[in-house]
C-alpha cells in the first residue's frame, strides 16, 4: 500500500514536468522596415554595438541610435550598397562591413573601403567578415583573406595554399586560437593560429544527399556559416547543421531536431551548448536539449512560437509578435534581447519575463 | 704624344720657365681668390664637414614645454636628439638629456613627474623622470611616433604614429601597447581637451580622396576614457594639419593648417595663388567649425605650426614657420568677426584676405622657422622654439615683443647645409612670402597632393609630388626628366614660375641644393633587420626580377620591373613610355621614379592617378606596358607589393 502511494506521489510530482513545455525565452518583437526608417527591407546582416544597432541592407548600411536611423551609402564611401556581413572590433569600436563591392571599415563616422582593384582584397564579393585582434578575416567569392591592420599586409587563402577545393567562402569565424571558414561546396576549413596550419572538415558522404551514419562528420559540403565559441564549432549548411567539439560531431536535421528547416542561412553560437539558427522557415533557438522556433506562421503569417522538448514533443506558445519574416538571415545579441535580420525587415526581440 | 709634350717642357729655357712659373702662381692665387665666388662650397664638396672644420650639430629646437610648477623649461631638440632643460625664470641651463633618433613629440605626464619624448626614427618613446632628469625607460611604439599625451588618470598614453596613420594606446605604467586607433594620414599631433575627456589628433598628409578632387583632412576625436574614436571633424580642402589648442574653458578650439589650391594651375601667386594658411575654429563659441585666414592682403602667414591660447583666453598665438614670426590674435575680436559676418556655405573665410585685419593684432618677428610654443604659468611669457635659429624667443605678451632670446648652443658658424635648410623653409623668396619648398615638401618630405604647374601649360601635365629623401643618384628630376640636377630643378624655373620673385643668388641656390641632396631616407618599416625578406617579400622579389612569365614566355628585358627600376634606389635614371599617358599629358615619356620608401608616398604614377600601389597594375596597366603583370594572380600581385614596400 505504501509502495503504491509512493508511486502515485511520484507520478503526481512528475506530471507538471511531463505536461509543461520547457521554459524557453519569449520575446516581444518590434519590427523595423522602410516604413520606420530602414533604407531597405532586405536585411542581410545585423550587428549589436552597445546601444547602437547596425543593419546591413540591400540599400546601404543603417545604424540605429537614440531611436533614429542613419544610413551610410556609397556616397559616404561605402564599398557597395548591398551590405552582406558585419563585424565589430570591440577594442577600437570600428565596424567592418562586407559588401557586394568590397570591404568597408567604419571608424568614427569615416568609411575607408578596400576593393580588389585598390587593395589586396581577393574579391569584391565579401560574404563574411570577422575581427580577431589586429587581423580582419574576410570570406569572399574568391577565397579567404586576412588583413593585418597594423602592417597593412594582405594574406590570401585559396586553392593554392589551403586544402580548399572550391574558393567560394561564405562565412568566417576568427578567434585567437582557431579560424574557421564556411566554404560553399568544400566543407569547413580550419586554421590553427599557433601552428599556422590548415585542416579541412568535409561531409563523409561526399556530395551525396544522404547520411549513411548519423553524426559521422560534417552534415554537408555546402557550408553557409560558421560560429566558433567556447572551443565548439557550430556549422550551418543548406542541408542541416553541425556541432563539433574537436572530437565528436553532432548533426541537426529537421527530422531529428527542432530545426524548422535544413536550409540554414546563418548560425550563431551563444556558448558551447546554446545556439541560434537562421533558416528559411524561421528563427530557431537550441538550449542544448530543447528547441524554440519564432516566426510568422507559414500558413497564415500569424505570430508563432513553438517549443520542442527533449522527447520531440512540440508545443505552441502564446505570443503576440514574431520576427518580420520567416526568411532569417542573421542574428546578434543585446544583453538578453536579440536583433534579427530578415528578408523583410529587421526585428528587435525584447526578452519577456515568464 | 704625352711623352713628346713632356720633352717639349724640358726644352723650355730657364728665363721662360721662371716667367711661366710666376704666371702660373699668379693664376693659382687669382683663382683661389675668386674661388668662393665662382665655386660655392656646396659645389666644392657635398660633405658638410669638408666645408667646416668640425662637425656641427645644431640643436634644432622643435617643441617647448613648461613644467607644471612653471620652474623649468623643457626644449625638444630634434637634431641634437636631446631634451634641453632650462630654468624658466633665469633661462640658465640645467641639464641636457639624450633621447632617441629624430625626436618629434614631447609631453608631461598628468602628474608632471614624467616627461615623454617620441623618437620618430627609432620608433621608441623615452620616459624621463622630471626629478632626476634621467631617462628611466624606453618603450617601443608604432611607426614614426610623433605626438604624445597621457590621460588624466595616468593610466593610458596615446601616441600618434605618422607612418602607420594611427594612434597607439599604451599602458602608461608599463608601455605595453593595447591597441591602435585609426587616425588621419600622417597622424602627428595630439591635444587633450581641458576637461580631459577627449583627445584630438591631427595629421600632416591628406586622407585619400578621388584623383584631382579637393584634399580632405580631419581632426580625429578620441574618447580618452574608452580609448575609441568618437568622431572625426572634417577639414575640407585642407592638407597639412599641425598643432591644435583649446581655450582654457574648452569652449573654443583652434588648429593650424594649410589650405592648398592645387586644383588650379600654380600660376598666380600674385592673385592668391598656391596656398591659404588658416586656422579652423571649432567648439561652442563658434558652433559649426569655421576656417579663418591668417594671411594678409600683401603678406602671407606661410606655414602655421604651433597654436597656444593665453591662459585668460584673450589671445591665440600662432607660430608661422615660413614667415619667421608669431601672430597674435585677439579672441574677442575674432569671435565678433565670425558672428558679424555671414558665414560662407563652405564654412571658410580663407578667400578673404582682408579678414585677418579684424583679429590679428600683432606680427612678432622671431628666429628662423619658429615651431612649438608654450606659455609660462601666468601667461606673461611665451616661449617660442626657433628651429633653424637654435634659440628660444621669449615674448612678453603684454607688449607682444621679444623680450629675450635663449641661445641653445654656443655661437658658431652657420654651415652651408644650415643655410640651405633655412632657404628650404623660408617663404621670404616668394611673392608676398607665400610659399617655400616646405609648403609642399612638409618636413622635407612630400604632401600627398597632385599639382598643375604652369610651365607645362594650364591644365597640362598634372604631376604627383614626390618624396625628396635620398635623391643623390636619382637624377634627372621632374616627371618628364628634363631637369638634369637639383640646381636646375630648384633654380630659375622655380623662381620664375613658383616664387614670382627675384632669383636666388648663386650661393643661396648652391646651399639649397646641398641641403636637399643631404636629406637621408627615413628607416624603412617593412624591411626586416639584416635585409632579410619574409616569404611574401621573397616571392615578390622574384616577380620583380623575373625573366619569364607564368606561361614560360620570356619577359623582354625592358618589360621587367627590375630593368627600369634598377639599382639600389630603384631607378635607371632614364625615361620610358609605360602606357600611362593621359589626355592632359604633353608626353608619354616619363622619368623612372626611385622606389625609396615607396609605400609611404601615395598616390602613384606621374599624375597621381593611381590611389594605391595596386591600382598601378589593376587599373593602369591594361596592356602590360608598365611591366608584365597581367599574368599574375591576385596573391602574386600582393607579394610584389609586399616586396616594393621594403624598398
Amino acid at each position: 500500500m505504501k509502495k503504491l502511494f509512493a508511486i502515485a506521489l511520484l507520478l503526481a510530482a512528475s506530471m507538471p514536468a511531463v505536461c509543461v513545455p520547457p521554459a524557453m525565452p519569449h520575446y516581444r518583437f518590434e519590427n523595423f522596415t522602410t516604413a520606420n526608417g530602414l533604407p531597405d527591407n532586405h536585411v542581410f546582416s545585423v550587428l549589436v554595438d552597445g546601444d547602437r544597432i547596425w543593419a546591413g541592407t540591400e540599400n546601404g548600411l543603417a545604424v540605429y541610435e537614440n531611436h533614429a536611423w542613419k544610413t551610410y551609402t556609397t556616397k559616404d564611401g561605402l564599398a557597395h550598397r548591398a551590405v552582406l556581413s558585419l563585424a565589430l572590433d570591440s577594442r577600437t569600436g570600428d565596424v567592418w562591413a562586407g559588401t557586394m563591392g568590397g570591404l568597408s571599415r567604419i571608424s568614427g563616422g569615416r568609411i575607408d573601403s578596400y576593393t580588389q582593384l585598390t587593395s589586396g582584397l581577393s574579391n569584391d564579393v565579401v560574404y563574411g567578415v570577422s575581427v580577431e585582434g589586429e587581423n580582419v578575416w574576410v570570406a569572399t567569392a574568391a577565397g579567404g583573406c586576412r588583413l593585418n591592420t597594423r602592417t597593412g599586409q594582405w594574406s590570401l587563402y585559396n586553392e593554392r595554399n589551403t586544402p580548399m577545393v572550391e574558393i567560394w567562402t561564405y562565412g568566417v569565424s576568427a578567434t585567437p586560437g582557431k579560424v574557421y571558414y564556411a566554404v560553399w561546396g568544400s566543407g569547413v576549413l580550419e586554421f590553427d593560429q599557433k601552428t599556422a596550419r590548415w585542416d579541412k572538415y568535409e561531409d563523409p558522404d561526399g556530395e551525396n544527399e544522404i547520411v549513411l551514419f548519423k553524426d559521422q562528420g560534417l552534415i554537408h559540403e555546402i557550408v553557409t556559416s560558421v560560429s566558433y565559441i567556447d572551443n565548439i564549432l557550430w556549422a550551418a549548411t543548406y542541408f542541416g547543421a553541425s556541432r563539433y567539439d574537436g572530437r565528436y560531431w553532432h548533426n541537426f536535421l529537421t527530422k531529428d531536431s527542432g530545426l524548422p528547416s535544413n536550409f540554414i542561412n546563418s548560425i550563431k553560437g551563444v556558448d558551447a551548448s546554446h545556439a541560434w539558427f537562421c533558416t528559411d522557415k524561421g528563427l530557431a533557438y537550441y538550449d542544448g536539449v530543447n528547441w524554440a522556433v519564432y516566426r510568422p506562421a507559414l500558413k497564415d503569417g500569424k505570430p508563432e512560437m513553438t517549443v520542442r522538448d527533449a522527447q520531440g514533443k512540440v508545443t505552441p506558445a502564446t505570443v503576440s509578435s514574431a520576427p518580420a519574416h520567416n526568411y532569417i538571415l542573421g542574428i546578434d545579441f543585446q544583453g538578453s534581447d536579440i536583433w534579427v535580420a530578415t528578408a523583410k525587415g529587421l526585428s528587435h526581440g525584447i526578452r519577456q519575463k515568464q | 704624344m704625352r711623352l713628346q709634350g713632356k720633352s717639349q717642357v724640358h726644352r723650355v729655357n730657364g728665363s721662360k720657365a721662371v716667367a711661366a712659373l710666376m704666371a702660373a702662381i699668379a693664376a693659382v692665387l687669382f683663382a683661389l681668390a675668386l674661388w668662393p665666388a665662382l665655386n660655392p662650397p656646396a659645389h666644392a664638396d657635398e660633405d658638410d664637414n669638408a666645408v667646416l672644420p668640425r662637425q656641427i650639430t645644431y640643436d634644432s629646437p622643435l617643441e617647448v614645454v613648461v613644467s607644471q610648477d612653471g620652474a623649468r623649461l623643457y626644449v625638444l631638440c630634434q637634431q641634437s636628439e636631446t631634451v634641453r632643460v632650462f630654468d624658466a625664470a633665469t633661462f640658465a641651463p640645467v641639464k641636457t638629456i639624450a633621447v632617441g633618433r629624430v625626436p618629434r613629440g614631447i609631453a608631461l605626464s598628468a602628474s608632471g613627474d614624467r616627461l615623454f619624448v617620441t623618437n620618430s626614427w627609432d620608433d621608441t618613446l623615452s620616459v624621463i623622470d622630471t626629478q632626476t632628469l634621467a631617462v628611466v625607460a624606453t618603450w617601443s611604439v608604432g611607426a614614426e611616433p610623433s605626438g604624445v599625451v597621457e590621460d588624466r588618470t595616468g593610466d593610458r598614453l596615446f601616441v600618434a604614429n605618422r607612418i602607420s596613420n594611427d594612434v597607439a594606446v599604451l599602458d602608461a605604467h608599463t608601455g605595453v601597447e593595447q591597441k591602435r586607433l585609426l587616425a588621419g594620414r600622417g597622424a602627428s599631433y595630439l591635444t587633450m581637451s581641458p576637461d580631459g575627456s577627449r583627445i584630438y589628433c591631427t595629421h600632416v598628409y591628406p586622407n585619400p580622396s578621388p584623383h584631382r578632387s579637393a584634399p580632405e583632412s580631419e581632426i580625429t576625436v578620441i574618447d580618452s576614457k574608452r580609448a575609441i574614436v568618437l568622431d572625426r571633424i572634417p577639414l575640407h580642402a585642407i592638407a597639412g594639419v599641425f598643432h591644435l589648442a583649446f581655450s582654457a574653458d574648452g569652449r573654443l578650439g583652434a588648429v593650424a593648417e594649410y589650405h592648398p589650391k592645387n586644383l588650379v594651375p600654380l600660376a598666380h601667386l600674385e592673385h592668391s595663388g598656391a596656398f591659404a594658411y588658416t586656422l579652423t575654429l571649432f567648439g561652442t563659441d563658434v558652433g559649426a567649425p569655421v576656417e579663418i585666414p591668417l594671411d594678409e592682403i600683401e603678406r602671407y602667414a606661410s606655414q602655421p605650426f604651433g597654436v597656444a591660447f593665453s591662459p585668460d583666453n584673450s589671445r591665440i598665438y600662432v607660430t608661422i614657420g615660413g614667415s619667421e614670426c608669431v601672430l597674435a590674435i585677439d579672441v574677442p575680436r575674432l569671435l565678433r568677426f565670425i558672428r558679424a559676418n555671414p558665414r560662407p556655405a563652405s564654412g571658410s573665410f580663407a578667400r578673404d584676405l582682408a579678414a585677418s585685419a579684424n583679429y590679428i593684432v600683432a606680427r612678432i618677428p622671431v628666429g628662423h622657422n619658429p615651431r612649438g610654443l608654450s606659455f609660462n604659468r601666468d601667461g606673461r611669457r611665451l616661449f617660442v622654439a626657433n628651429r633653424l635659429e637654435d634659440t628660444i624667443s621669449v615674448i612678453d605678451t603684454r607688449t607682444n615683443r621679444v623680450a629675450a632670446s635663449i641661445p641653445l648652443t654656443e655661437p658658431h658658424a652657420t654651415s652651408v647645409k644650415r643655410w640651405g635648410e633655412r632657404t628650404f623653409y623660408s617663404a621670404r623668396f616668394s611673392f608676398q612670402g607665400q610659399i617655400s619648398c616646405s609648403s609642399c615638401h612638409i618636413d622635407s618630405s612630400f604632401d600627398g597632393l597632385t599639382w598643375d604647374l604652369e610651365p607645362d601649360g594650364f591644365g597640362r601635365d598634372i604631376v604627383d609630388n614626390r618624396l625628396i629623401e635620398d635623391l643623390k643618384g636619382t637624377e634627372p628630376f621632374k616627371w618628364t626628366g628634363t631637369n638634369p640636377d637639383i640646381p636646375t630643378e630648384c633654380g630659375p624655373r622655380t623662381e620664375k614660375y613658383f616664387w614670382r620673385s627675384e632669383q636666388y643668388d648663386d650661393l643661396t641656390l648652391a646651399d639649397l641644393a646641398l641641403y636637399i641632396r643631404s636629406l637621408p631616407p627615413r628607416p624603412n618599416r617593412w624591411r626586416l633587420p639584416g635585409y632579410e625578406l619574409t616569404p611574401a617579400q621573397g616571392r615578390g622579389k622574384a616577380i620583380f626580377e623575373r625573366a619569364s612569365d607564368k606561361f614560360g614566355k620570356p619577359v623582354p628585358e625592358g618589360n621587367r620591373c627590375s630593368f627600369c627600376h634598377s639599382g639600389n634606389k630603384g631607378t635607371s635614371q632614364k625615361s620610358f613610355e609605360v602606357g600611362t599617358r593621359k589626355p592632359t599629358d604633353n608626353t608619354g615619356l616619363f622619368d623612372t621614379p626611385q622606389l625609396t620608401n615607396i609605400a609611404l608616398t601615395a598616390p602613384y604614377l606621374h599624375d597621381g592617378s593611381a590611389s594605391t600601389l595596386e591600382e598601378i597594375w589593376t587599373v593602369y596597366n591594361p596592356e602590360d606596358k608598365h611591366g608584365r603583370t597581367n599574368d599574375l594572380t591576385k596573391d602574386e600581385l600582393n607579394d610584389l607589393i609586399e616586396y616594393l614596400r621594403t624598398r
